[in-house]
């Protein structure tokens, strides 16, 4: 009788607060059961209130939530058997550490002996057990958010919605907390579905990526379709760690196509099955600013390169196992080559450098 | 240490800057409120001749006659079951109304708006929002009426005007706002994440109140009740009015007493009823980290 399937499907969701604008706009999705799936997108793109919708704190203007292959809209979060951890974590202030975690078990009317007991489990679990009795205020950025993960997750539910869970810790404990999520997903082995604003942290966890904007998806997939294989230039540039150019396209010849540039030979871009481009077409590329090679003017291209712009440096930034080198390449946007730190020192540049930046043909990537 | 670059406000200097901050507080609580207190304490040792004359000394007869006197622990009782009443059904009101206004209305100007609301009765004297009760409660009153109309009752009620649920409902009716304000201040500062934090752990709106509600506006409460207490303790008017003269408090037995010159017993009267007061008070705040939980 009891559904433990936690697979989602939102079909054609719509969410407006005030009848006019929709937040959420049309949203189809399927998250499979037990994954761990990242909503991203700048804030007031609706990942929250979908993350709401999710929860039961919020019902949809139009479309269907399933969850487990059941309709839940309308339905209380309980019914749903799905668990929410807030922003900021909404831990109760009057409440132990031990309290808090138990409170989800007291309302359902456990006993004091059995609720307590699940309680201290799920405490060592997030191992705050010297922590049992104190209260939220008493406690570390981090410890709450513990706590917060504890309570939430003791009524085992079949999805765990978490709302920007690290924005509140400082870098490092992030990255750390990141693990935490990480393990305790795989430990309950449930769905967990997780807003964020931070690039690193979805493409660290997430199993499925999802992109919004504006209340639409974007572009969902693995982590790694969506940060190598931008859909637009939106998703590119959202993601990072890519170059967008664009320009018309010149000519069209059998596996590639020629977009007119600053480059006295133009840019030379693979062609593939979509987007489909014709002449004149303007249209949108990207390459990874960790394929492009710098290389000082008349000097042979590495092989493979057929494309090669003259940049000067604007600013360079030493990042460690890499350099970030900033170019005028193009005239209206950013373009950056993250240089490997043993390639950018075994002949340095300084600002104001006249280089040439190419890459590999192969790995420009046509945009839709 | 490192010298600081200004040189600090000499000790004196400082002192008096102080004394200048809290001057306007003790110009008012010093004539108004130390020095009467001191004289009634004074007052309470003195011996009289009967007739309104003091003579200066120290004597504990007024305490011993005040303690003696069946009277008085009669007065207390009394007093005790008006405010034990009164406080049950300001708090019951004045939580159900704030509660409402903060968790219910969701349009901040109404909230507001029906919070002002709540003061209209403030607009008119205490002896007006007291005869008001007549017309209403009244043999001849509005409810009497209605109940004979609707052939509930056959007799008109005398029960419901100078009785002591007529002094019960004119101090709900006066002193409910003492709760409602301190309520609705702790009420609004529970972050309404935690309510829906409780939502989805599954709570109903019943454990809610009981679980989270309640406990957090324990400040309010307690403020509430100590405004409520000690009105309705030092109170004699409401009792004479509303009983019409039926039943006394003790605040109305010192009246008494001044009104036939007694006034050392009048005097120990009122500092054994500060003195419990000062214990009731104290009692509140035992149980309630006040200062905690404003700074919270």
């Amino acid at each position: 009788m009891k559904n433990d399937r936690g697979d989602i499907e939102l079909a054609g969701v719509c969410k407006s607060f005030d009848g006019v604008t929709n937040v959420v706009d049309g949203v189809n999705l399927k998250i499979a059961d037990g994954a761990y799936c990242c909503f991203i997108g700048p804030s007031g793109c609706g990942k929250t209130t979908i993350l709401r919708m999710i929860a039961g704190h919020e019902d949809p203007t139009a479309g269907e939530i399933v969850i487990g292959g059941q309709n839940v809209v309308g339905l209380a979060p309980v019914q749903r058997r799905t668990a929410m951890m807030f922003q900021s974590y909404a831990l109760f202030p009057h409440l132990t550490v031990r309290e808090n975690i138990a409170f989800a078990l007291r309302v359902r009317g456990m006993s004091k002996a059995d609720r307590l007991r699940s309680a201290d489990a799920m405490i060592e679990k997030v191992r705050l057990t010297q922590f049992a009795d104190r209260l939220p205020a008493q406690l570390s950025g981090g410890q709450q958010q513990r706590v917060a993960l504890a309570r939430a997750a003791i009524t085992e539910p079949r999805v765990l919605l978490l709302d920007e869970p690290l924005s509140a810790l400082d870098e490092q404990l992030r990255v750390q907390m990141r693990q935490e999520l990480r393990r305790m997903q795989q430990e309950l082995g449930i769905t967990f579905i997780h807003v964020t604003h931070t690039q690193l942290e979805a493409i660290a966890l997430a199993d499925l990526v999802v992109v919004m904007e504006q209340g639409r998806i974007k572009q969902a997939g693995p982590a790694r379709d969506v940060y190598a294989h931008p859909h637009d230039r939106y998703v590119a540039e959202f993601m990072g760690g890519q170059n967008v150019l664009s320009g018309r396209v010149e000519k069209v010849n059998g596996a590639s196509f020629t977009l007119a540039q600053a480059a006295p030979s133009g840019i030379e871009v693979p062609l593939q099955a979509r987007p489909t481009v014709s002449i004149g077409d303007k249209v949108d590329i990207a390459v990874r600013r960790d394929d492009v090679a710098l290389v000082r003017p008349g000097k042979e291209l590495p092989l493979g390169c057929t494309t090669s712009l003259p940049s000067r440096v604007l600013a360079i930034e030493y990042q460690g196992y890499f350099v970030k080198v900033m170019l005028d390449t193009v005239p209206d946007d950013e373009f950056v080559a993250y240089v490997p730190e043993k390639t950018f020192f075994a002949d340095p540049f300084t600002v104001g450098d006249v280089v040439m930046a190419t890459w590999a043909t192969g790995s420009a990537l046509p945009l839709a | 240490m490192q010298p600081s670059p200004t040189p600090s406000p000499t000790p004196s200097r400082s002192n008096l800057a102080g004394w200048l901050y809290v001057s306007p507080l003790v110009l008012v609580l010093v004539p108004f409120f130390v020095a009467p207190i001191l004289v009634v304490l004074a007052a309470s040792f003195f011996a009289t001749d009967g007739f309104g004359g003091l003579t200066p000394g120290f004597t504990l007869a007024s305490y011993v006659e005040v303690l003696h006197s069946a009277l008085t622990l009669k007065l207390y009782l009394a007093t005790i079951k008006f405010t034990v009443l009164t406080w049950i059904f300001t708090l019951i009101i004045g939580f159900l109304v704030a509660y409402f206004l903060v968790f219910h209305v969701r349009n901040q100007l109404l909230a507001i708006g029906l919070f002002l609301l709540c003061t209209v009765p403030f607009w008119t004297s205490n002896i007006i929002r007291m005869i008001s009760w007549i017309p209403l409660l009244g043999k001849e009153g509005l409810i009497n009426q209605a109940l004979l109309a609707l052939g509930v009752i056959r007799q008109p009620l005398e029960v419901l005007l100078f009785s002591d649920l007529a002094v019960v409902i004119a101090y709900v009716h006066q002193l409910t706002i003492f709760m409602i304000v301190p309520i609705f201040n702790s009420m609004a500062r529970i972050d309404k994440k935690l309510i829906e934090a409780a939502i989805d752990a599954g709570a109903s709106r019943f454990d809610i109140m009981r679980l989270i509600v309640v406990p957090m506006s324990k400040s309010g409460i307690a403020l509430g009740t100590i405004f409520v207490v000690s009105i309705v303790m030092g109170d004699f008017f409401v009792v004479k009015v509303m009983s019409g003269g039926g039943s006394a408090s003790v605040v109305s037995a010192f009246y008494e007493d001044v009104g036939v010159l007694q006034y050392p017993t009048a005097a120990a009267s009122a500092v054994l009823l500060t003195l419990v007061l000062v214990a009731i008070v104290s009692l509140i705040l035992r149980t309630v980290d006040i200062r905690q939980e404003i700074t919270r």
